[in-house]
């Protein structure tokens, strides 16, 4: 702003540096901003949620044996056999391969995050969109009902609709689709909320208003100028239900809810399965299911909890300069970023 | 000494997300005992943070260089608040200097009483009992001029207005008696009538306690109502300083010349009003040669009147009552009022954003009481609409030329933006935008440009009136005269009429035809701008004006004396 006086040959607010369609994706644009400890964070966080998707993905190579496989050319692996060179985490009480399981399990695990994070999103977005634009009864029936889920324990609820949806069924994709939808019903309730809040916050914003004073219809209002708007939060909810979901997973296997062991590996089930184990002395069955599920969450979760500290400008740390290179720092900010004038302008702009 | 405050070479960087930038380069100025000092500049000049740093009261993202020398109050030695610890920050705030915020509903905390928070401070520097507190709170509220302050005492802040709000931050930044107070911006929240009232606060501050005041500001007519010096600031650097009466008679930097030639003062328009007025006469003339009615007016009001409506059980609120004016083809109607005149309630009750409830409200013959938008959305092409804060009137997510498509695409005169993207880029060139600005995001145009791109949106559909609430209020003064010339120059090339709303009546004065004036949701006055302006027949006309100060201080003294006989006048009655 303060430019104006200046003759116009000199540029006033140069795009910001970014490095293409790279820079611009949620994640990676983050990791770029961030230093110090919130980087350590979201690297570790990162680092842990890739290993734990290229496992995912690459399960049928990596894993010795099938999840459900109990014995191979030289006979039947046994029960509860300890680590050994044939089985790196021995066998389970059912005997099962632990290492393979584990490996298998992983798959189970990003499926059901991806079916359940991806129906509760589309739902929730749709729901909080026109409930929150359109207001109204609807607004307050939807608003009801979502109070009315929130209420009940979210387990109690998963188990409920666990039984409703499969009833009994113990197929791969039957229990996977169980469980996840059993927890989309649980989630629908948080994004709708969300994005209500903010449809209702950003209807009221003068560019909305300014798109009803030129005309436009309800529908692109909401979809145009509200709904990209509003899902700005999202990549943060995203990573911690995607946790919050795979814990669910974990406890439905863990109360016997979960998926049948020939079905597909679950490492809630294993939990389940080794709990007589560990008073015994077999710590093997318990430890290494255990230790996926924390891996995965943490990893998760570190993400997403990065994610928030960085969007939130009052929390995300950034680069101190040191008081003697400021002057070169600040030239170079200047022909790389922004005219010296603008970016202290935005600086006010942003106190005001 | 006699210096209260000496800065020197001081440089503050912020370390922000695009690199380090030097907000404050090298500044050095003196602060004497009981004188204002006035730091004038616009947004990014650095003038708050050079004020801020005499508190001590950076963010952390900021390395500060230099000294900072602030005498105490008894005068017996100096600290270097950069060098201080933030104990010892905490010992010099409030006994040494103090600060009043721009905004004061927001500073005072709305679940305390004000006596309490007045008491905060003292309770911050030493024991005392409650009693004692009280006494005093009482006491600094009487000198700041609350009535009553024995029961105003116990009040919260939402039981004051905005002026008395503004007069208990002064008092809570008084009641340790400092020997500085640093004041952001402290009238710009505030009404023109009751701005008056607190600059004259201030100046009876610096007379009767001999506190010296340091004034961030960027509005010239401040300056000359009540600083002494004045330091101008540009980027970072400080471009010159004098004593009040000779940078307003004699400004020697070029940056502060053209700051005080953007400053629009009261009589400027006459000479484009009367230009205008003969276009008019030309173009009426040319309309009943072929037949059509001339006088048909673009807009109709009579007897309009708009209610909010109140919570169960609770009396609605007038905004705007018994309001009848007209705009004929081509013509601007400036309208004028403070806060909660309702002026921005009619310019939306135009637009079709806000129902009218009473009376009769007709644009483009079109009746808007009761009216169903489907019906309406047609002439919606033929209104545009430029909104108060360019930065907010963006989708942040959609670039300036799909932003500027936005009303041909909606009224089918183009398929896609891309289809619309020539007609942007003409668009955009009227508005003295270069082509590649479409491509741009909102956040990466400055101020001016933006709400340059938005007078491009309004006018995208060649409209007949226009409607622009407020379209220069966010903007540096500077930038505030470009824009006003160029809507002017719009003005002139399209024609439409136009309902130009601002609470300054020297930018109304500027480009509208004829001024009408609200108080309190009534018309008080109309006409044009030689009548409203120089011979004002509504006593809240005659106040508004005479407490509007101009940017020059011998003229400025001379209107306060009226304003104060204007003001004894209208208590004597």
């Amino acid at each position: 702003m303060t430019t104006e006086l200046v003759p116009s040959g000199h540029p006033t607010a140069l795009p910001p540096a970014n490095s293409g369609f790279w820079g611009r994706l949620p994640v990676l644009k983050q990791l770029r901003q961030s230093v110090g400890l919130q980087r350590g964070m979201l690297v570790a966080g990162l680092a842990i949620t890739a290993v734990f998707l290229l496992v995912a993905a690459f399960a049928p190579l990596i894993a010795p044996y099938g999840f459900a496989q109990l014995r191979d050319d030289a006979g039947p692996f046994g029960a509860q056999q300890p680590p050994s060179a044939a089985h790196i985490m021995g066998t389970t009480v059912g005997g099962y391969d632990v290492f393979s399981r584990v490996i298998w399990g992983t798959q189970t695990a990003v499926l059901v995050i991806v079916v359940a994070v991806v129906f509760s999103i589309f739902i929730g977005i749709l729901l909080g969109l026109v409930s929150g634009y359109l207001g109204g009864w609807l607004d307050r029936v939807l608003v009801v009902i979502g109070d009315a889920v929130y209420a009940f324990p979210s387990l109690l609820l998963a188990i409920v609709l666990s039984i409703v949806i499969s009833g009994g069924q113990s197929s791969l994709w039957g229990g996977i689709f169980a469980a996840a939808l059993s927890i989309t019903v649980v989630f629908i309730p948080q994004y709708y909320r969300v994005i209500r809040a903010e449809t209702i916050r950003i209807k009221a914003e003068p560019y909305v208003e300014s798109a009803k004073m030129l005309g436009a219809s309800a529908p692109r209002i909401m979809f145009r100028h509200v709904l990209r708007n509003a899902t700005r939060t999202l990549p943060i909810i995203f990573t911690l239900n995607s946790s919050e979901a795979l814990l669910t997973l974990a406890g439905l296997g863990f109360l016997g809810f979960g998926i049948e062991p020939t079905a597909a590996a679950e490492w809630g089930y294993d939990l389940n399965k080794a709990l007589s184990d560990v008073t015994s002395g077999i710590w093997w069955t318990a430890l290494y299911p255990g230790l996926a599920i924390v891996l995965a969450v943490l990893g998760i979760t570190l993400v997403g909890e990065s994610l928030n500290d960085l969007a939130d400008p009052r929390l995300r740390t950034r680069r101190r300069a040191k008081v003697r290179t400021a002057t070169a720092a600040a030239t170079t900010a200047a022909s790389t970023t922004a005219g010296p004038a603008s970016a202290p302008a935005a600086n006010t702009e942003e106190k005001a | 000494m006699n210096d209260v405050v000496e800065i020197t070479d001081l440089s503050i960087s912020f370390a922000t997300d695009g690199g380090t930038v030097r907000a404050v380069d090298g500044v050095s100025l003196t602060v004497r005992k009981g004188e204002v000092l006035a730091i004038v500049g616009e947004s990014g000049s650095g003038k708050s943070v050079t004020a801020k740093s005499i508190l001590g009261l950076l963010p952390e993202t900021a390395t500060t260089e230099g000294a900072v020398l602030l005498a105490s109050r008894d005068g017996s030695h100096t600290n270097d608040i950069i060098s201080l610890s933030p104990s010892q920050l905490r010992e010099v705030r409030g006994t040494d200097v103090s600060m009043v915020f721009q905004e004061p509903s927001t500073a005072l905390n709305p679940v305390f009483t004000v006596g309490w928070q007045i008491a905060e401070g003292l309770r911050a520097h030493g024991k005392v009992s409650k009693a004692e507190a009280r006494r005093e709170a009482i006491e600094i509220l009487r000198k700041v001029g609350i009535p009553e302050p024995e029961v105003r005492v116990d009040h919260y802040p939402h039981q004051f207005s905005g002026g008395q709000k503004q007069r208990i931050v002064i008092a809570a930044a008084l009641v340790l008696n400092p020997g500085l107070i640093v004041a952001d911006e402290p009238t710009t929240a505030l009404d023109v009538t009751v701005q008056a009232e607190i600059l004259d606060l201030l100046r009876r501050l610096r007379d009767e306690f001999g506190t010296a005041i340091v004034l961030i500001t960027h509005n010239m007519g401040v300056v000359a109502d009540l600083a002494d010096r004045v330091v101008v600031m540009y980027q970072g650097l400080v471009v010159e300083e004098a004593d009040v009466k000779t940078l307003f008679a004699s400004p020697q930097d070029p940056y502060t010349e053209r700051l005080l030639d953007a400053v629009p003062r009261i009589g400027q328009g006459r000479v484009h009003t009367a230009e205008r007025e003969a276009a008019r006469a030309v173009a009426r003339e040319a309309r009943a040669a072929v037949g059509e009615s001339a006088l048909a007016p673009v807009v109709e009001a009579s007897h309009l009147t708009i209610d909010y409506p109140g919570r169960f059980g609770r009396k609605g609120f007038r905004a705007v009552d018994d309001v009848s004016f007209r705009i004929a083809p081509g013509e601007v109607l400036g309208l004028v009022g403070e806060s909660g005149s309702g002026k921005t309630t009619i310019g939306r009750a135009l637009g079709g954003l806000t129902r009218i409830t009473g009376g009769s409200l007709t644009v483009h013959g079109f009746e808007m009481l009761g009216f169903s938008e489907r019906r309406f959305k047609p002439l919606r092409a033929d209104i545009g609409f430029v909104f108060q804060d360019p930065a907010a009137s963006f989708n942040p997510l959609l670039t300036i030329a799909d932003a500027v498509a936005e009303p041909l695409v909606i009224h089918g005169r183009a398929e896609s933006p891309r289809d619309a993207r020539r007609r942007v880029d003409e668009l955009l060139e009227a508005v003295q935008l270069p082509r590649s600005f479409g491509d741009r995001f909102p956040h990466e145009l400055s101020g001016g440009q933006r709400q340059r791109a938005s007078l491009a949106r309004g006018i995208a559909l060649e409209p007949s009136l226009l409607i622009a609430d407020e379209p220069t209020s966010a903007l540096d003064v500077s930038v505030q005269a470009r824009v006003l010339e160029l809507f002017a120059e719009l003005q002139r090339e399209f024609g439409f009429a136009a309902l130009f709303i601002s609470h300054d009546l020297a930018v109304v004065d500027l480009l509208a035809d004829r001024i009408a004036v609200l108080y309190r949701g009534r018309l008080v006055e109309e006409g044009t701008g030689a009548e409203v302006l120089d011979h004002p027949s509504d006593p809240y006309t005659r106040r508004l004006i005479a407490s509007l100060p101009v940017p020059d201080p011998v003229e400025q003294a001379a209107r306060r004396a009226e304003l104060a006989s204007i003001q004894a006048d209208s208590r004597g009655r």
